[in-house]
This record gives structure tokens, sequence and C-alpha cells, in this order.
């Protein structure tokens, strides 16, 4: 089980700790960005410390007229491909700035699902692969705080899961990865609970390990699966009057 | 809140992980900095009253030399890093501290020594060159031949000449990821040093001391004298696969200990134990690398054993005429007060290599106290009795001595001085400990 591995969004700081965490375990990796020639440093890294492959290949996860040409571009079709696509936006000014809004469900939702449906249809033509998205624990419940971008992993989450039960028994399998807070450059400066919060490198790991076990829906902390669980069991009379 | 290994001192500043040259540029505009690796130095060296610079978003490998052994890689990237990635390839660090998780960046910023000082000098010795981002922004790559001055001020100089963006090391062959290990107890400290001296071509070496005895048995150690093994001294099992490591698991100290757990008796017990059970298991055996170099790293956050308030590291070097006389008076000094210390380390070095890193041939003496008032009380008459000695201190452990007794030990504090008024680099690195140390 040593299949080349594409990272779609492979500068984000999950994107490139699964990239290590896959070329630890022996794969070659292949980091997809836009602007991808900067991250030849990071690749080359990869490549030194793990002795792999890796190789970077310009993409743009919101140009969806341009996902199939860069499907066929890809020099192999990966085993595995990791979604690490996303931007949370600011909520504020996605409230005011429905462009703003609009462009948040496109970097969370439309792109990564449309981008994953390519790869979807290949993997199925083959009989083989895992496909793996990561999504939010916003998308399990719509917050004032963030709905715009919990709405839009809300989509992308049940995009995985319906792929998920569509290719089960076509030797494709979809993992659903939500993180819960992570220290990367997106949560930069905001002051998060130390218990709830994980590093890209844990994520990372856990990622490799659920395609190992071809588990379905994964928390990389086990506490966010119970905080979640509460959080979702709130009844709404009583949901909408709090400030979470 | 900031604070070093030791947890002790802890100050307000602001601590951000730039991921380029450009954010290092930017925090400069707003200066005074300071850069940190990974925070294993146990003082204040890595914290700042301005901005407190990470460097563990900038830890990329950048390249590696198949035939020479050379790694060019940036400041944050760790020596465990370094280890993982190349141990299986044949090549180890030349050296290496008491820890396996420093950066490359720390290692060359405390210049670090480890158990082969004696034998083959200090981490700076296989350092190619460094490429150091001064006060204005603007990188240069200094060596041995180009920007000498800048190199061997880089190494050992805390920081303090400026960020250390990336480095060339150098790493040394090995045939197996095994350690021979040859233990043997020594009675006394006449005892300890003449094994020292008499293994002088051993690769590396290495002293346990119990520093809570007196009279004859003053100093009485556990001295660990170890080399690279080969392929064939391995058994026959190993030897199919001699590069790689035994699978381990990791133990952490989930929280501050409380402070009395940690005092005079409990540490007495432990230490005769120790040396008791070390004597009886004296001879010669085989050791993974991990846990021959790196005892403590397999407990994460060993450093909360010795509770909140944290503790502090005296380690000194005393010239060699001076040594038996000083590290007499200090083991003396340290058993009154009861005050022992877990890790009392004995080391020989070897000469002085650069212009302000710490060794000098002579006798290392490392130990650890908690914070407390019997500590705070005994760390001055340690450092008289250094000072009477001609010793010196190590500024990587440091977070309490005055700058009089920094420019008492060392003459070559003015020099350095000097070299810090230029290019404005005083103004713009500065760590708690340069200003309590007036650097």
């Amino acid at each position: 089980m040593t299949s080349p591995v594409l990272i779609l969004g492979g500068r984000s700081d999950i994107g490139l700790a699964t990239a290590h965490a896959f070329a630890a375990a022996g794969h070659d990796v292949m980091l997809a960005a836009r602007g991808a020639k900067s991250l030849e440093p990071d690749a080359q890294d990869i490549a030194i410390r793990h002795r792999v492959t890796a190789t970077c290949h310009d993409f743009d996860a919101v140009d969806l007229s341009a996902h199939k040409r860069f499907v066929d571009s890809l020099p192999a079709l990966p085993g595995t491909v990791v979604c690490a696509v996303g931007s949370m936006g600011d909520q504020f000014e996605n409230e005011k700035d429905m462009q703003k809004s609009a462009a948040v469900m496109r970097a969370n939702f439309e792109g990564p699902a449309t981008l994953l449906g390519h790869f979807a249809n290949l993997f199925e033509a083959r009989g083989s692969g895992t496909i793996v998205g990561i999504s939010s624990v916003a998308g399990d419940r719509g917050r004032a705080t963030n709905y715009v971008y919990g709405s839009a992993k809300a989509g992308f989450t049940a995009f995985l899961s319906g792929l998920r039960n569509r290719l089960a028994g076509r030797g494709v399998h979809v993992v659903t990865v939500k993180p819960g807070f992570v220290n990367t450059a997106m949560t930069e400066g905001m002051d998060l609970p130390p218990a709830l919060t994980a590093e890209p490198e844990q994520v990372g790991a856990a990622i490799v390990k659920a395609c190992a076990k071809r588990r379905n829906v994964v928390y990389t902390l086990p506490v966010w699966r119970l905080v979640m669980m509460i959080i979702r069991a709130i009844p709404e009379p009583i949901f909408k009057k709090l400030s979470l | 809140m900031l604070s070093g290994w030791g947890r002790y001192p802890k100050v307000e500043g602001r601590a951000t992980a730039p991921r380029n040259a450009e954010a290092l540029r930017d925090a400069l505009q707003d200066g005074p900095v300071i850069a940190r690796g990974n925070g294993r130095a146990y003082g204040d060296a890595a914290i700042g009253r301005g901005q407190t610079l990470s460097t563990r978003r900038m830890n990329r490998m950048i390249a590696f030399d198949d035939a020479t052994g050379v790694l060019v890689a940036e400041a944050g990237v760790l020596l465990g890093d370094v280890i993982n990635a190349f141990l299986p390839r044949g090549w180890f660090p030349y050296v290496t501290p008491g820890t396996k998780f420093v950066t490359l960046g720390g290692a060359i910023a405390a210049d670090v020594h480890g158990k082969n000082h004696h034998k083959e000098g200090g981490f700076g010795t296989f350092v190619d060159w460094i490429e150091v981002m001064g006060a204005d922004g603007k990188v240069t790559r200094c060596s041995p031949r180009r920007h000498k001055a800048l190199f061997e001020y880089t190494l050992g100089g805390m920081g303090l000449t400026g960020i250390i963006l990336r480095a060339a090391i150098r790493l040394r062959r090995v045939e197996s990821a095994w350690i021979r290990q040859t233990q043997t107890a020594a009675h006394n400290l006449s005892d300890v040093m003449e094994q020292f001296e008499a293994n002088a071509g051993s690769t590396y070496s290495v002293a346990w001391i119990d520093c809570l005895t007196a009279g004859d048995r003053l100093g009485r150690s556990l001295l660990m004298l170890g080399e690279h093994a080969r392929e064939d001294e391995l058994d026959l099992s190993r030897r199919r696969r001699p590069l790689d490591s035994p699978a381990k698991g990791k133990k952490s100290v989930p929280f501050n200990a409380p402070g009395f757990l940690l005092n005079g008796m409990t540490v007495a017990a432990f230490n005769a134990a120790y040396y008791h059970m070390g004597a009886r298991k004296a001879g010669t055996s085989l050791v993974d690398w991990d846990s021959y170099f790196y005892p403590l790293d397999a407990i994460l956050g060993w450093n909360r054993i010795y509770g909140r308030r944290g503790f502090m590291q005296f380690q000194c070097v005393l010239p060699l005429s001076a040594a038996k006389a000083g590290l007499t008076a200090l083991l003396r000094a340290i058993s009154v007060t009861g005050q022992g210390s877990f890790l009392a380390v004995l080391k020989r070095m070897g000469p002085e290599e650069r212009r302000f890193s710490f060794p000098m041939e002579g006798y290392t003496l490392a130990l650890d106290f908690p914070v407390n008032k019997t500590s705070l009380a005994l760390m001055p008459r340690l450092d008289a009795i250094t000072l009477d000695h001609g010793g010196r201190f190590y500024l990587a452990k440091d977070a309490r001595m005055s700058a009089d007794t920094l420019r008492a030990a060392d003459d070559r504090v003015t020099d350095f001085e000097q070299m810090r008024a230029k290019a404005a680099r005083a103004r713009t690195f500065q760590s708690v400990q340069s200003e309590r140390l007036k650097l």
C-alpha cells in the first residue's frame, strides 16, 4: 500500500503535515496548490526526509472549469487523494458582503466537492482508491459565529457521506475528517483551548491511520466527537439563544 | 507567559512563529527580538521582553549530500528529525547535547557540546556555514573563511548576533544504531578524574556524580564510556538491520509534581540506589542510541517533576589545573546544604575553540536544583567558587547569574560587546538574559 498520494491544498499546514505523514509511510506525494512553484522547498524537504518522490502541481480549487484539465494533467492517477482545501474568511465580512460569502462557499464546498467528483469517477472506473475530505466540526451545526463557513462544510460533509455510500462495494473508500481546532495559519492569533486543539502533525497521522483502517468519519481529538454530540443534541429553542 | 525549559523565570512577552524571511523582516521593524528554537535552553536565553520569534515553522531540510554527509537545513529542524531521517542511511550528528529536542539554530546559538567534546570538539566544529539575518533584514552567509567573526560569534552567541536562518552541518558515518557502552564505578572525585584521563581516547565519556556524599566518598560517580558499535559487534538478529532503532513507548509527566516530592532525603535515597545499581551493572553492553544519548527524552515533560516553581541549572567549567580543587569545593558546598540534584553530570572538556562559546579545557559540572530559597542562596556561592578557580558559566543553562559575575568569569565579554555594538545588533537582538547580563 505505497501508491502515490495527491494532496489538494498542499500549501496548508494540515495538507503539508498529511503529506509528511504519508511520505513517512513510504508513499510518493504530489502537492497541488495555487502557485505550486513556491512549494518546491517543501517538496524537497519531504523528499530528503523520507526518501520518496515529491512533486508540485499547479491548480486552483475555485476555478471549477479548469478541474478536469488539472486532473488529466497529473502524471499518474494517485491511489489516495486528500482534499485539504478550505478558507474560513471572516464571518462579519461574510455577513455584509455576499460576494465574499459566495467565495467562502465555493472554496469550502463547491470547489472541493466537484474536484473530488472527478476523482470519484476515475477511482470507481479503476475499482480502487481512497478519497479523504477534510471537513469541519463547524459543519455539524450552524452557529452565529461562523455559519457561512460552517454551512459550506456541512454541504461538504454531506457530499462525502453520499459519495461513501455510492462507492461502498466498488473498491473505493471515502474518509471524512473533522479536525476540530488545529494550530495552523488559519487559526493564528485565535485564543484556542489547548485541550481541544490539535497540531497539524496529529491530523496528518490520524488521516494516515484512518486510511489504513478504512475508517469513515474521524475526529482528530476524540473529545470532539463528544463535544459535537452535545452541541447537536441541544434543542433549537435553546440553541438559538446561546452564544457559542 | 514565556519561559525556558526550567520554567523559571517567567516573563510576559509576545511570541510569534514566522513562516519566512519576509515575516522575520516585518518583526525586526517592531524590535527588539530574540529567536527561539524548541525552548530547551533552561533559563531566559530564548525569551524576550520584546518579540520572541520561534523558528519552529521554518524547519525544512534543503539538501543532503550522500557522499560527504553534509546536510543543509533551516534553523527550526530538530536534531531528532535529523536522526530520524539519516540514521537509517548510516549517518548520525557529530555532536549532540543531552536532548534530541533542540533545533539546529539553538544548537548553533549555544554551540552545544556532547559527550565527545574532549576528543572531537563542540557542535560548531561540524558546522560548515551559517546564514544569519542582521538587524537590517539582510542575510549573510558566514563560515570559517567568509565573515569569520560573525561565524565565530554566532556559534555560542546565544542568538545575539542575529537570527540564524539556515546552516550546513556535517554528519558522521555510523555502522549501527547502537552504542557499545562501558560503565564503571568511581569511589570518589579523584577516582573518576583519573578514569576520565585514562580514557581520553574514548569517543564518548560522561559521569553521573552523586553530589550528596561527603568525606572520602565525595564525588562518587558512575563513568559511562561509549563508542558507536560496528556492525560486527551486534548479535546476529540485529546484524541483519543494524541501523534500525528499537520501538519504544514514551512516558510523560502529565502534571506538575508537588514541590515537596523532591527533597534532600528522596534525592539522597535515589542517588544511593542509582550508584549501587550502576556499580553492580558495571561492564560493557550494547545500548540503543536513544537510551544512550537521551535517557530523559523518554519522559516527555520531565521538567514538570520540579513542580510549578520550576528549576534552575548550574553548569560551570573549570580549567584543568584548578579542576580538582574547584570541584571539591563545589561538591562540599552542595552536600552541606543537602540540596541534591538528580542530574549531576561531570564531563571532561577539550580545548576552547571559538570566541564566545562555553567550553574550555578542563572539567564541567552540571547540576539542577528546584527553585527555592536554599537553592537561590547556594547558587551565588557556587558562582564564587567557580570564579576563585578560574572557571566560567554556560549561558544555555543560566537563569540568574549577575552581569558582574559574567564579566569576572570571562574576559572575552568586552570583545563580544564590541561585536554587539556594530550593525545595531545590541539594539535589535535582546533576550531577558542579555538584558540581565548587560550584553
